[in-house]
């Protein structure tokens, strides 16, 4: 055998290697599915999304993390998305040159790396403890904003330099403000990719279960938050506290709270796809 | 001139990133702060050389080796996992496979990292550790390795997506250059585009062991609560998040020595992921420099 | 009075000197052309009217630059209200990704006006000073961006006219265009003449001898020549001028 054939059999071995790899990592994800529909579909019913929750897991329900979740995330959505989007503004548009915009760039790629349950003990502290907010669904919510603006403020500022310098010179050269041409046609045009980064956002926030943990965020909670200094549980956690029970009943419970889950979770990178991809295909320059 | 409104926005946009860094600064304070507090009650030395860790019992013992030994060993099993697996998809998907191909296989293996890593938790303890016992007998319910496997393949796309765009960003000249001296296919991606492509792949390898490092409820799920200094993957153990978790979940009072652990433990994490982040970010600084 | 004038104008990108000591003036009510090989300043030295180096970091102008008599390098000036007296036209067509209508009301939008009457009254005049009205008219509610190329260019020189600015520039404002969109351009920059005064820059010879009154050659950051059109094709009074145009060098 010649050396250039030995070099196509090993050319041929590493397709297949690599294809079995590729393969891999798709196949956890289809035993992991299935895995977790096997275990909790049955058990899912309209008691379950109503109940509250029991000692006893044949009775208990996800009503009250249900609810805390929603809280948490619509609070989350009105403390983030302004801030984040704006500073993403301020970062791509305004602060350019100086050496104040080269510091935040880089504290911005470290905030994206610090574990979420760093965001927990500095939401303990700061909100629970210093600003009195307790382990309220306000004190959640202030730490996921947190924990998520890095996220919006990186795929602001992705989605504003997409956008062509053509058309801001146009808007300029028509004697337009600095912010009436961000506003009426910066934004505008970008607006498809800011979109998909706070979807991708409340995503993240709907997964996240460490830093509520640790802000002190309850694991029984028998009533329906109604204001946002209530004391919440959240859907993650819930699954959280059902996992680590002994009875096989909770673990039944943890897998059906799981598939709810997972639906808000692709449901939300779902319309994030289909979102990059329509505004991709719209906005050809 | 610029007028008043213009210049009113400008100064709220400005607020909203300075924000950016008072939550770095924040964390760095608290953290240190009520790190100075525990460290007027336990000896620095005792915290760095102690090979237990036992805060949380009457015989309380502070030595951080145990929590930290426990969260590498996890990453270490996470990373041997992801890195092969990711690289060669990654070498895969740049080199071999059609862009169709490319343009399905990418986002599926995405969603392996969207996945709430609670349910992680919950694949490990309930599905792999038990497959895993049927072949190691003397594996505990609660161990590092499936905690660790598992994560692996949780980062899998952190590796994956990442080096591939640093494959993908390699001139087409170079390629082209490998395949005109007459390269197979498999010569060009590990002599060529690897090499040329490395800072972004360390960069890929930096973040994914820092993700792994930060990552709390698959190994609170799956790798147990008991702080050892062991290497063993099959026994169960601590990480520094798991610590914290723990130690949240229970009625700790505050402003007591246990409840001032979790700041210790904290900054301790804190440091290893600062550290690791600012090292990939100053990579990516130079590499983009490179090619721009 | 000169419509425009610079006097000793000086830019710099950081150390590298883009513009040494240029000084002309242009007459309200013609067409101008700068002409020269890439990177000969022409593009920078129009960019300087309306002030849009500005944007970029790092550039440093000195000298002055007059319009109507007024100093638009003066710290008073408000950049933005003198933008809306100076209209822009750019190498590529750049619409805004709205409604055609939406793109030559964009100027009025701005200055904040929203009569309705108004907006359809100087949407239709502009579209039809740009002679683009009886193409477009039906569907105004599309995007800017189904139109070709050449309809592209002939609405940003209607949005660029919406405002009613004295000044065009034109910065090759056909070169990304086929030959017939091109000689549609340059009517209309012929018709216009009358109404506005217009700067145009362009690559190509024949366009600036057919279209222009006055032409200024450029060359290495300077200027080289600048006399009427005819003078300049026919007899030129310098070597590399008569070099480039005569296709030499460039």
């Amino acid at each position: 055998m010649n050396s250039s054939q030995v070099n196509r059999i090993k050319d041929t071995a590493f397709k297949f290697f690599a294809i079995a790899c590729t393969f891999f990592g798709l196949l956890v994800l289809a035993v992991l599915l299935y895995d977790i529909l096997s275990k909790g579909l049955t058990r899912i019913d309209w008691d379950f999304i109503v109940n509250l929750p029991s000692r006893r897991a044949a009775n208990a329900g996800i009503y009250t993390a249900l609810l805390g979740m929603i809280w948490i995330l619509i609070l989350t959505v009105i403390i983030a998305f302004p801030i984040g989007i704006a500073a993403g503004i301020y970062l791509q548009e305004y602060g350019k040159k100086n050496r104040f915009a080269n510091i935040i760039e880089i504290n911005i790629a470290n905030l994206a790396g610090v574990p979420s349950i760093i965001y927990g003990i500095l939401g303990l502290e700061l909100f629970g403890r210093i600003l009195g907010l307790g382990n309220s669904i306000l004190t959640g919510s202030l730490t996921l904003s947190l924990l998520v603006l890095p996220l919006i403020i990186v795929s602001t500022r992705e989605a504003i330099k997409a956008v062509p310098s053509s058309i801001r010179e146009a808007a300029y050269g028509l004697g337009a403000t600095k912010w009436q041409t961000i506003y009426s046609i910066v934004l505008p045009s970008s607006f498809g990719g800011i979109l998909t980064g706070l979807i991708l956002a409340i995503s993240r926030a709907v997964g996240e279960t460490a830093p509520l943990i640790v802000i002190g965020a309850l694991v029984y909670v028998p009533f329906a938050p109604t204001n946002p200094m209530d004391e919440f549980t959240v859907l993650t956690i819930q699954i959280f506290n059902w996992v680590t029970r002994p009875q096989a009943g909770f673990v039944t419970n943890a897998a059906a709270a799981i598939i709810i889950l997972l639906l808000f979770t692709f449901m939300m990178n779902g319309i994030a796809v289909v979102l990059r991809n329509r505004y991709n295909k719209k906005t050809r320059f | 001139m610029i007028s008043l409104k213009e210049r009113f926005i400008e100064a709220f946009l400005f607020l909203c990133s300075l924000l950016t860094v008072l939550i770095t600064l924040g964390i760095i304070l608290i953290l240190s702060s009520e790190t100075i507090k525990f460290f007027s009650e336990v000896s620095i030395i005792e915290f760095f050389t102690e090979t237990e860790w036992t805060p949380l019992f009457a015989n309380k013992k502070f030595g951080i080796l145990p929590l930290v030994c426990g969260t590498l060993l996890v990453t270490t099993i996470a990373i041997l996992v992801a890195l092969p697996l990711g690289l060669t998809i990654a070498v895969y998907l740049n080199e071999y496979a059609n862009q169709k191909f490319t343009a399905v296989v990418k986002p599926l293996l995405e969603i392996l990292a969207a996945i709430p890593t609670v349910v992680y938790g919950f694949f490990a303890l309930t599905f792999v550790t038990p497959l895993l016992q049927r072949y190691i007998p003397n594996l505990s319910g609660f161990n590092a390795l499936s905690a660790g496997l598992v994560m692996g393949v949780m980062i899998i796309p952190y590796i994956s997506s990442l080096s591939e765009d640093a494959l993908r960003a390699v001139p087409k000249s170079l390629r082209e250059a490998a395949y005109g001296m007459g390269s197979t296919r498999l010569q060009t991606a590990f002599k060529v585009m690897v090499p040329a492509a490395s800072s972004g792949i360390i960069v890929s390898v930096i973040m994914a062991i820092s993700r792994a490092i930060g990552e709390t409820m698959i190994v609170a799920i799956a790798a147990g609560q008991e702080p050892k200094l062991t290497l063993n993957p099959l026994t169960s153990l601590e990480t520094i998040t798991t610590y914290i978790v723990q130690v949240s979940m229970g009625d700790v009072p505050r402003n007591s020595i246990e409840y001032s652990t979790i700041f210790s433990a904290g900054i301790t994490l804190f440091v290893f992921t600062f550290l690791l982040n600012n090292i990939s970010f100053v990579i990516k600084r130079k590499y983009h420099q490179k090619y721009e | 009075m000169q419509k425009l004038e610079a006097r000793n104008v000086n830019l710099f990108y950081g150390e590298k000197q883009a513009l040494k000591d240029i000084s002309l003036g242009i007459d309200p009510n013609t067409v101008t052309a700068f002409i020269g090989p890439s990177g000969c300043g022409k593009s920078t030295f129009l960019r300087c009217f309306n002030r849009m180096n500005d944007l970029i970091d790092n550039v440093k102008i000195t000298g002055d630059i007059l319009i109507d008599g007024r100093n638009i390098y003066k710290s008073k000036i408000n950049v933005d209200e003198h933008r809306k007296k100076i209209g822009m036209v750019f190498q590529k067509p750049n619409p805004f990704p709205k409604s055609i209508y939406e793109n030559v009301a964009f100027g009025l939008r701005i200055k904040g006006i929203k009569n309705r009457t108004i907006l359809d009254e100087t949407v239709e005049r502009s579209l039809k000073q740009a002679a683009l009205w009886e193409e477009v008219k039906d569907d105004l509610k599309k995007s800017a961006l189904s139109l070709s190329g050449g309809q592209q260019q002939r609405l940003c020189i209607a949005r660029t006219m919406a405002v009613e600015p004295s000044v065009i520039l034109m910065d090759e404002p056909a070169s990304a265009l086929d030959p017939l969109s091109t000689a549609k351009i340059e009517e209309l920059i012929y018709e216009l003449k009358s109404k506005y005064t217009i700067v145009i820059v362009t690559h190509n010879m024949q366009q600036a001898a057919r279209i222009s009154d006055k032409t200024a050659f450029f060359y290495l950051g300077e200027l080289i020549e600048y006399n009427a059109t005819t003078t300049i094709f026919t007899n030129p009074k310098k070597e590399q001028t008569h070099n480039y145009i005569t296709g030499r060098f460039g």
